[in-house]
């Protein structure tokens, strides 16, 4: 296996709406993440995006997303329909390929171009399940609700999963929702789709991530720091949610075993869970002890940028490995219903 | 085997608010008053008309000043619709040509009419014919069709950059 590091990372800030086009939107970020890497983009050997055309109602939408990385002379890309963690994914296999030894990676959205509670209703199985168009919501709620009733999560474990990343936001400055709440108005406050309220669901957002990763001495050469991708893994669960358990997350617990989180102590874990009992199913998925910080950043409860939330994760959990405020890392991607699929990144300093 | 279901239907309805964004707003903002409003790129200085997403594709740059371009153009390419289709609206055969206003560095696509499909041709200066000013809209369909001028046709030389 080569080694690969993340090097460099840049986020827009997340924000309700925008008016700019998801091209306007990514170009600021694009530049900023080679700025931070004292790099340009003939430095780049390989360009990879995430983005979902279903968000945009525009079919091959991802294909203007060329336009904002000045592909003359023309570059090697491309890009899957998923989360940008997904894609960095792919440009870590492609440089262990020894095809190429950097790779820029981006994920975009903007979820307020229509009702993104609805249009994550068309990521569920068309014949049975879609056509009764439960909303995201209530499917993570039916979700929550089994949790609940089995006695894996209380109500007030939920309550103090939201008060901790709202709480961590109040200091990231890209967050869309942060606030210092007590338990007892937290478990007070209005049901939105029971057993959640509003501030167990995700804020989602308009937002863009991008991150440079590169291997071996060229990582040494870019960053005084590297974030190195020790383990990464990814699993996926059956469509079918009456396959499905509602209670435990078995393919991210897999994916951390194969990524070797228990292999030591994880200082710091970022994790795209969208809900808060969610949350708490991937953190006991995950093997997470209280020995790690959760979410420093408010996570994907304070800001979930479609599309490059996943990948804001893994930007947050290398930004603290590269500043030193952490040895050992973990970055989380999730998609799909109940968090069908987990990507598990584990990333050291040296 | 003849009781199976083979086929359902299952509607789908999601509703979208597109943004053209703040660049391609100057665009058509200029259409409501018969202008053709471009911008250029701050780093190639090309002359994008329309301007595509807000961003020159060539730089990965975000697109700069407005320029207003020419209301006259020249063919730089076209092609003879023969085909029909569902939901068309001229009669065949007409032509779809790439237009190189005047002052701009790309071509746009419109409808070349009043004139033979035989008789349309690389380099053919062409102007266009605008709706009734009443029924504008910030749109490039208040642009009817482009009409040729009956100009000499420009030299290739003219256009070879912007093919």
């Amino acid at each position: 296996m080569r080694e690969v590091a993340i090097i460099a990372s840049a986020q827009a800030d997340n924000t309700a709406t925008t008016t700019s086009t998801p091209v306007e939107m990514l170009i600021p970020v694009i530049q900023q993440v080679l700025a931070n890497a004292s790099m340009t983009k003939t430095d780049i050997g390989f360009w990879c995006h995430g983005s979902c055309d279903y968000m945009t109602g525009q079919p091959f939408s991802f294909v203007s997303a060329v336009d904002a990385l000045g592909a003359w002379p023309p570059i090697i890309e491309s890009h899957v329909e998923a989360d940008g963690a997904f894609a960095l994914y792919e440009a870590w296999l492609k440089i262990q390929t020894g095809e190429i030894d950097t790779a820029l990676v981006f994920g975009n959205g903007r979820s307020s171009s229509g009702d993104i509670n609805r249009i994550l209703t068309l990521q569920l199985d068309p014949y049975v399940v879609g056509p009764l168009w439960p909303d995201d919501r209530s499917i993570a709620a039916m979700q929550a609700r089994a949790c609940l009733e089995s006695g894996v999560v209380t109500e007030r474990a939920m309550a103090e999963v939201a008060q901790r990343n709202h709480r961590n936001a109040l200091t990231n400055p890209k967050a869309l929702r942060r606030g210092d709440h007590s338990i007892e108005a937290l478990m007070a406050a209005q049901l939105v789709a029971d057993p959640l309220r509003e501030l167990d669901c995700p804020a989602h957002a308009d937002g863009v991530t991008a991150v440079i990763i590169a291997a071996g001495d060229r990582a040494r050469g870019l960053a005084a720091r590297p974030a190195w991708i020790r383990g990464i893994d990814h699993r996926i669960e059956s469509q079918n949610l009456g396959n499905r358990s509602m209670t435990t997350l078995p393919s991210a617990a897999l994916a951390a075993h194969k990524a070797g989180v228990a292999n030591d102590k994880i200082d710091v874990a970022e994790l795209h869970a969208p809900y808060t009992h969610q949350e708490l199913l991937l953190t006991s998925a995950l093997g997470l002890s209280e020995a790690t910080t959760i979410n420093p950043s408010g996570g994907a409860l304070c800001a979930n940028p479609m599309m490059s939330a996943g990948l804001a994760r893994f930007a947050e959990a290398a930004t603290r490995i590269m500043n030193g405020t952490a040895d050992r890392a973990l970055g989380h991607a999730s998609s799909g219903p109940w968090m069908q699929q987990n990507l598990v990144c584990v990333l050291e300093g040296e | 085997m003849s009781d199976d279901v083979l086929r359902i239907r299952t509607p789908i309805s999601i509703k979208y608010q597109y943004s053209a964004g703040p660049r391609v707003s100057s665009h058509l903002l200029g259409l409501m008053d018969g202008r053709f409003v471009g911008k250029r790129c701050p780093v190639c200085e090309l002359v994008y008309m329309p301007p595509r997403n807000g961003t020159c594709a060539k730089c990965g740059a975000l697109l700069g000043e407005d320029v207003e371009v020419g209301q006259r153009g020249t063919i730089t390419t076209f092609c003879v619709v023969n085909v029909p289709f569902l939901g068309q609206t001229i009669k065949i055969p007409y032509v779809s040509a790439t237009i190189l206003l005047d002052g701009a560095d790309m071509g746009m696509q419109h409808l070349i009419q009043e004139v033979d499909a035989a008789d349309v041709r690389m380099g053919m200066r062409v102007e266009p014919v605008w709706r009734p000013r009443e029924e504008w809209q910030p749109s490039l369909e208040n642009v009817l069709h482009f009409r040729p001028t009956g100009e000499p046709d420009a030299p290739f030389e003219s256009y070879a950059g912007h093919l």
